[in-house]
């Protein structure tokens, strides 16, 4: 068994990878470049070095090098674009919705934009109100680009290349908080393609859906409803735009319940469209209502006390899937 | 004539750009007014000569970024009218297929590769494009227009410290035609000249008549070098007029009155045609033969645009992503 990786190593060898596989890949940034630090993560260290050019430090200037990763993308190069914080997408929204999203409709097929616009998001180090927000909805509303949230280091690289290798736009999501935590080394050279849900463990009796950070926390009460003898299957979205319904309604006809859990705030969130889906789909099959798990519909509060209320607890989880079960 | 001037066959180029360009845009507004064309118009009648002056200098290889006031940049640059015609007409065969309408033209043939109905927001996208043709070693330039109200947001200030950091060969070409929407010039910008923003930057940049030919095809020029050569980016502000307001049917009561009456007697249109035969660069044979030939032109480009099968409604689930969801 291969030594375990982070997530921060996965995506520099994805990275690297990339701009070794494909000269039209580059880099754009704020302290993405070597002398700057290889950015804020050290994702990008060592790559300054290793491609000159290619890796670009910039201004702190999100509009700027947002729209020059789209001008980019239209003349044929694949950017990477790294938006330190997913809160600072606030600033650069028109160039990622009004145009990297669209260009390719409104064009009728012309140009089109193969851009990643990496970021980062999470709650946990008391970063207050505009440092840990899940803003995922946000695009996922937006026809025209994906999003892409890996939860573990394999699938960081994996989709990170998958990101990187499609012909549309992809916001790609990592979770800062787990960036330190280890797991199995991915399949380097093999891209994960966007689209693709994964059954992270199967089961019979309920099917618990989450993305990013919440697959850390469904896998860990997974165990706990596992030694009470409820049986779960959990799905890993790894791609929250477009959703795998395929995957997903597949499970819940074999389950008849399912729970939906991510770290965003609640109201008109990803659960929300998942639980609606599945609704529409197997009204009549369904044991019990879908649940949702989510973050309070609140700022991110910086007390420590008020950021672990903030978040959803594995007790809620737990009592999400128990009420399922008791219909 | 010296060196930087045009001869007269590149004289006669821009007024056969420009009359290109103010027929098309009279039979737009024909057409709009008669309820042939349904779609929200910002003409930009009145400042032809720009990028017909700049154009000349252009070929397909360069890139340019336009606005939603930009219909005289596109053909200009050489997007064919008919094309034009068709998509505003909502036809299969329009630049777009009828799915970007008038502030979307797109046409890479010609290298008309984004146009933008947001203000200030082209300019990001135009940084991007000469990034590309600077780390492939092209020759290439990026030509990216705005009005005089695009100079007060970000993304202006954003794009021309990333251009002049990075040296890119970008010409930022502001088309002052002295209001943004309904507002002034002096209401609305802190500096006389929008020009001398460049200096903030430390970039290089020219400010001329934007209603003389000539200056704007010298100063173009010489942007164009700089940048062709490596030495990056200029601003480029050229002072004119819009003579149908910032939208058609725009009454313009927030103009002091006479301003439009001694903007329009100074029309930039027929004075250029006045001075070419003054100072005979062409011959009014030649001139009429160009009316002539143009407006037969826009009339089988308008034909070709009506005439075209309306594009299907299947369309709307088509290039929403590169493989359908």
């Amino acid at each position: 068994m291969a030594d375990p990786i982070n997530t921060i190593q996965a995506l520099n060898w994805a990275l690297d990878d990339a701009m070794a596989a494909d000269g039209s890949v580059i880099l754009l940034g704020e302290e993405v470049a070597d002398p700057e630090g290889g950015g804020i993560m050290k994702v990008s260290q060592g790559l300054s070095t290793k491609y000159g050019a290619r890796v670009r430090s910039t201004p702190i200037s999100e509009m700027a090098f947002t729209g020059a990763g789209v001008g980019a993308a239209i003349a044929g190069m694949r950017p990477v674009v790294e938006i330190m914080l997913m809160n600072f997408l606030a600033v650069c929204m028109d160039q990622i919705t009004n145009h990297a999203a669209k260009l390719r409709f409104m064009s009728g097929g012309q140009t089109h934009v193969p851009m990643v616009i990496r970021t980062m998001t999470g709650s946990g180090f008391q970063t207050g109100g505009q440092h840990a927000d899940f803003l995922e909805a946000w695009f996922c509303h937006t026809p025209g680009i994906k999003v892409a949230m890996p939860s573990n280091p394999a699938d960081a690289y994996g989709l990170l290349r998958g990101a990187i290798e499609d012909e549309d736009p992809v916001l790609f999501v990592e979770h800062f908080p787990s960036y330190w935590t280890p797991g199995a080394p991915p399949d380097r050279g093999k891209a994960i393609p966007l689209g693709k849900a994964r059954i992270a463990k199967s089961g019979k009796d309920v099917t618990l859906i989450g993305y990013s950070r919440s697959m850390h926390d469904l896998l860990a009460v997974e165990k706990t409803l596992g030694a009470d003898g409820i049986d779960c299957e959990v799905i890993d979205l790894r791609t929250v735009s477009p959703l795998d319904m395929e995957t997903i309604l597949t499970s819940v006809r074999k389950t008849g319940r399912a729970v939906v859990v991510h770290e965003a705030v609640r109201s008109f969130g990803v659960g929300a469209e998942v639980s609606a889906r599945i609704h529409e789909a197997l009204f009549r099959e369904l044991r019990a209502p879908v649940e949702r798990v989510a973050s309070h519909d609140s700022p991110v509060p910086f007390a420590k006390q008020l950021e672990s209320a903030y978040l959803y607890s594995h007790a809620d989880i737990e009592r999400a899937v128990r009420t399922t079960l008791q219909s | 004539m010296n060196a930087e001037s045009p001869d007269a066959p590149t004289l006669v180029a821009i007024y056969r750009k420009m009359v290109a360009i103010k027929l098309n845009d009279d039979r737009f507004i024909s057409q709009i007014k008669a309820g042939r064309l349904i779609m929200p118009y910002y003409s930009a009648r009145g400042q032809e000569c720009i990028p017909a002056a700049i154009s000349v200098l252009l070929t397909d290889a360069d890139y340019l970024v336009t606005i939603y006031r930009g219909i005289h940049d596109m053909i200009a640059k050489g997007v064919p009218p008919k094309l034009i015609w068709a998509e505003l007409a909502g036809r299969s065969t329009g630049s777009c297929k009828g799915k970007g309408g008038p502030m979307h033209i797109t046409h890479p043939q010609s290298g008309c590769m984004v146009t933008t109905g947001v203000v200030g927001a082209g300019m990001p996208i135009a940084c991007g494009l000469a990034l590309a043709a600077q780390l492939r070693g092209e020759k290439r330039v990026t030509v990216t227009n705005f009005g005089d109200g695009a100079s007060n947001i970000g993304a202006f200030h954003e794009s021309l410290n990333l251009a002049a950091v990075w040296k890119l060969p970008v010409i930022f070409v502001c088309q002052n035609n002295r209001y943004a929407e309904h507002t002034s010039l002096a209401k609305g910008t802190s500096t006389k000249r929008i020009s001398d923003r460049a200096r903030s930057y430390d970039m290089e940049s020219a400010h001329v008549d934007g209603n003389d030919p000539v200056a704007v095809y010298r100063a173009a020029k010489a942007a164009i070098e700089r940048a062709r050569g490596g030495a990056g980016p200029t601003l480029i502000e050229a002072t004119t007029f819009r003579f149908n307001g910032h939208l058609i049917g725009d009454t313009g009561e927030y103009m002091p009155k006479g301003e439009y009456q001694t903007a329009l007697a100074a029309d930039p249109y027929p004075r250029y045609r006045n001075w070419l035969l003054q100072n005979k660069h062409s011959t009014t044979a030649e001139l009429e033969k160009i009316e002539a030939d143009t407006a037969a032109d826009v009339d089988a480009a308008m034909a070709f645009g009506f005439d075209s099968p309306l594009t299907d409604v299947s369309e709307i689930t088509r290039d929403v992503y590169a493989s359908p969801a």
